[in-house]
């Protein structure tokens, strides 16, 4: 057993001095673009790891989680921009708001806590809602998140472009913040918050019976998925520095469902290769869209070809590998390591049932 | 127009709304009450149908010609949705159900942009439809008659099938329970498709009364009409029919009367309001208007 | 009539069934017993289609089963009455019945089969018009039986017929079940309750976690101090809370 975790842990070590490693070769070496890529893989890990604590381990099913990344994103910036842009762009902007600068770190955190305050209040209601229904209800909060973001002139400039965002967000922030993301949640799903998560998830009337507070598990999923929600905004804000509510929208959530999905729901380690897959996939098929050049055949130009793949390769997921890529397990690292134990690889085949679907 | 005409007015708009909701839903609702399956990609149809006319009408097709093929088209692709994505998933967790829904709304609506570009095209209202009945003060558009006719017909004939059909009963029992269905014989996949034709075709033909009364198309147009025929379904109980239809008026009603009392400051926000007001109500009945308020039994 | 040779059924990773063997012939009453969990609604369900066994056949009259759907199992004549009696509820009494007449085509007979059920259960005749939601225990699980009779089942499987009905009603469906056998329909009965069953059947099988551990004519079974201990009542804390010499 001690061996089993040292391993792990051996393992895991190893892992961050790796990624370390990797990190200082792309800020000191890489190209702009790769930079942006590997930005935007560790934004999205904080998304939908956070996510996965609330849809996958404790099985409420939010789509709303964009939502929250917005409130982030808008609230952290308005706190960064500089006095002269705010008095510019927001006129209207209330005084006390319009005289304050914040540092980085401080406004995201601000962004955070107005998030899970938010996730709070309307969790209270939300939270006690099941299946389809929450579904839909936090697809209302989107919506909502939305159009208020639009309509809101004075805080927001509403629909039109919200710019000058100091540029702070760096490859070091944005997966630090990964990185605790995962670290949060892997301890938490690992404690006694995490199985009442999942007994909550797996029976929520069993979970009743054994005097687990459902409501709790899934207010305290629904806030931590928040406060990282609006983290990640407040990252991305700051990276792009110039965006409309519009990306906080349709579009983002079924991105982020996409690679959680494929990744697989309730595996840590499949979030994030579920997001690392699709990301580089997107990428690959991006740049095909300008037409590929195979040398005996040319394919021409086919914009949006990439979303039209991204679903299709969606479906036959869902079809042939419902559980993920990963069968909903965990990766395990210690089996990586030379001469550890390695368990029977039989007993890891994702199971869909013997049920004929008639 | 003093008030009596305004009401009088008014509540005319909302059933017409509420008509073209209802009628989403109801496709909506059938599809769920058998499969469990939240069909985003429903509002596509409307889409599909729009497209499929337009583009007739350009080919020299006279207009009611136009309307058969646009509701022959988001039938047959509401048939196809069924076979290609739904069937080999029957049986998943509705999770699974829910997003492949989305991921057959992001491939057509990227097909649709692909083909037709993403800029709205105007869509004609033919020459007997742009009149309006005038009367006592009150002004109603031909296609708002049109609407609430077509639904009334269409709730009619639906009752006539539910109720007294074999096809009908069949796919009473599948919505209550899927299992004993199965065990009776009866032929499930037959039941499914035949709720996806009705539903398709009901799509198809809000899509045509939307595109007229909107006078423009776009790819996308199909995003705010499902999302609020969901809302209507889930208000009048997710599943059930008759749910559907009341869901419809209701949300209709709804509208209408934030759009009306809400200051004008916060009009912009009807849609908002409408959720908030969609929270609140599954608050107090989780299972819609119509639904059942038993809490599970062990 | 119909055939089960070394049937697996895995639920995922559980192995449900862990090679059955059964025979039921035409005419004859055949009862599963065993306890909650033996893996009994398990079999029945991988015979009327609806699960789908990991290795071993089901013949029926010829027909190999073990790729049939749901839909196929019920044309061949096999019909599942499924535990916890499963009525439509918001279905009306006579449109219950109606959907049991699903596989068929004849609408005359249909009729008359109507009229013979409703004469085997009055209590149905008299709710016709009531909603299945509205009918008690035992009225639903008759409906539920009705519903399959309907169907002019070659093979009538009835799942847990008595669960959770009272005594009297237990009889009451008890004597059916006995009637139709006498009239020479083929059944095969799935009870916890082994003193009713083993009063009625032909033959037994004694499924204890997914096995056939004992089989043969009811005689044989009614004299196994096995079946007498366990699930007679016969020990001394009798598991199914029945006194031990009394019905």
């Amino acid at each position: 057993m001690v061996t089993a975790r040292r391993s792990n842990l051996l393992a895991v070590l190893l892992s961050l001095l790796i990624l370390v490693a990797v990190l200082l070769v792309i800020d000191l070496a890489a190209s702009a673009y790769i930079q942006r890529v590997v930005m935007g893989l560790g934004i999205s890990i904080i998304l939908v790891v956070s996510l996965n604590l609330l849809n996958g381990f404790t099985g409420v099913f939010s789509l709303g989680q964009v939502g929250f990344m917005a409130i982030g994103a808008y609230a952290a910036a308005i706190l960064t921009l500089p006095i002269s842009l705010k008095s510019v762009n927001l006129p209207e902007l209330p005084a006390w708001l319009g005289e304050v600068q914040a540092p980085f770190l401080l406004a995201t955190l601000a962004g955070a806590i107005l998030a899970t305050v938010i996730a709070f209040l309307v969790g209270l209601s939300l939270m006690r809602l099941t299946g389809p229904y929450v579904a839909v209800a936090t697809l209302g909060f989107l919506v909502i998140v939305q159009v208020i973001l639009v309509n809101w002139d004075r805080m927001t400039r509403g629909a039109r472009t919200f710019s000058g965002v100091p540029p702070y967000t760096t490859l070091w922030w944005v997966w630090g913040w990964a990185v605790l993301t995962t670290y949060v949640v892997w301890r938490l799903v690992r404690s006694a918050y995490g199985r009442r998560m999942m007994a909550v998830r797996d029976n929520e009337i069993a979970a009743q019976a054994l005097g687990v507070s459902v409501m709790r598990s899934r207010l305290l999923a629904f806030c931590v998925s928040a406060f990282f929600a609006a983290i990640a905004g407040s990252l991305w804000a700051h990276f792009f520095t110039s965006f409309s509510p519009k990306a906080f929208y349709f579009a983002e959530t079924f991105s982020i469902i996409t690679m959680l999905v494929i990744g697989g729901m309730g595996s840590i380690s499949g979030s994030i290769v579920g997001v690392v897959f699709v990301t580089l996939l997107s990428e690959i098929l991006r740049n095909a869209e300008r037409g590929i050049n195979l040398g005996f055949l040319t394919i021409p130009p086919v914009y949006g070809a990439s979303q039209i793949i991204m679903s299709v390769i969606f479906v036959l997921v869902i079809i042939f590998r419902p559980k993920g890529l990963l069968g909903g397990r965990e990766l395990d690292l210690g089996r990586l390591l030379p001469g550890r134990n390695r368990r029977a690889a039989a007993e890891s085949r994702a199971v869909g049932g013997d049920e004929r679907p008639s | 127009m003093n008030t009596i005409q305004y009401l009088i007015q008014q509540t005319i708009n909302a059933v017409s709304v509420g008509s073209l909701y209802a009628l989403m839903a109801i496709g909506l609702a059938m599809v769920f009450g058998i499969l469990r399956l939240i069909n985003f990609a429903h509002g596509d149809l409307i889409m599909v149908g729009s497209y499929a006319a337009l583009l007739s009408l350009g080919l020299g097709a006279p207009f009611w010609t136009a309307v058969l093929i646009g509701i022959a088209a988001s039938t047959l692709v509401g048939l196809a949705m069924e076979r290609v994505a739904y069937r080999p998933i029957r049986g998943a967790p509705e999770v699974a159900m829910l997003l492949t829904s989305f991921a057959v709304t992001i491939f057509l609506e990227n097909v649709a942009i692909l083909i037709f570009s993403p800029t709205p095209r105007a869509f004609p209202t033919p020459p007997i439809l742009s009149g309006a009945l005038e009367f006592g003060g009150l002004r109603i558009s031909a296609v708002d008659v049109l609407a609430i006719l077509v639904a009334a017909v269409v709730l009619v004939l639906l009752t006539f099938f539910i109720r007294r059909s074999e096809a009908g009963v069949g796919m009473r029992a599948a919505s209550q329970d899927l299992l004993a269905a199965r065990l009776m014989g009866i032929n499930i996949n037959r039941v499914i498709v035949m709720a996806f034709a009705i539903g398709s075709a009901l799509a198809g033909v809000v899509g045509i009364l939307w595109s007229i009364r909107v006078g423009k198309i776009d790819p996308l147009m199909g995003f705010y009409p499902v999302l609020k025929a969901f809302v209507a379904s889930v208000i009048g109980g997710l599943g059930s029919l008759p749910g559907a239809v009341l869901g419809g008026y209701v949300l209709g009603f709804l509208e209408i009367l934030l759009q009306g009392l809400l200051p004008s400051s916060l009009t912009p926000y009807r849609d908002a309001f409408v959720f908030i007001i969609l929270i609140v109500l599954l608050l107090f009945r989780p299972n819609g208007i119509l639904g059942s308020t038993e809490k599970e039994k062990i | 009539m119909l055939k089960l040779e070394d049937i697996n059924v895995q639920y995922g990773n559980v192995r449900a069934l862990k090679g059955i063997s059964l025979e039921v012939r035409e005419g004859e009453l055949v009862t599963l017993l065993g306890a909650n969990g033996a893996g009994k609604s398990t079999t029945l369900m991988t015979i009327s289609g609806i699960l789908r066994p990991r290795s071993g056949h089901i013949t029926f009259e010829g027909h190999d089963l073990a790729r049939a759907g749901a839909y196929d199992v019920v044309q061949l004549g096999i019909i599942h009455c499924p535990e916890g009696r499963r009525i439509f509820g918001g279905l009306t009494v006579f449109e219950n019945l109606r959907m049991g007449a699903s596989r068929r085509q004849d609408r005359r007979a249909v009729q008359a089969d109507m009229d013979w059920v409703c004469a085997l259960f009055p209590v149905l005749g008299k709710r016709l018009t009531q909603t299945g939601a509205t009918l008690s225990g035992g009225e639903q699980q008759m409906l539920a039986i009705g519903r399959a009779l309907i169907a002019r089942p070659r093979l009538l499987m009835l799942d847990e017929p008595s669960l959770g009905l009272a005594p009297l009603i237990v009889r009451d469906i008890f004597n059916v079940i006995q009637q139709l056998h006498s009239q020479g329909v083929t059944i095969l009965l799935v009870e916890q309750n082994a003193r009713q069953a083993l009063q009625i059947a032909d033959r037994g099988y004694l499924l204890e976690t997914g096995r056939v551990v004992l089989s043969g004519p009811v005689a044989e079974l009614r004299a196994n101090p096995e079946i007498e201990r366990f699930y007679l009542g016969g020990s001394a804390l009798p598991l199914d809370g029945k006194h031990p010499a009394g019905t």
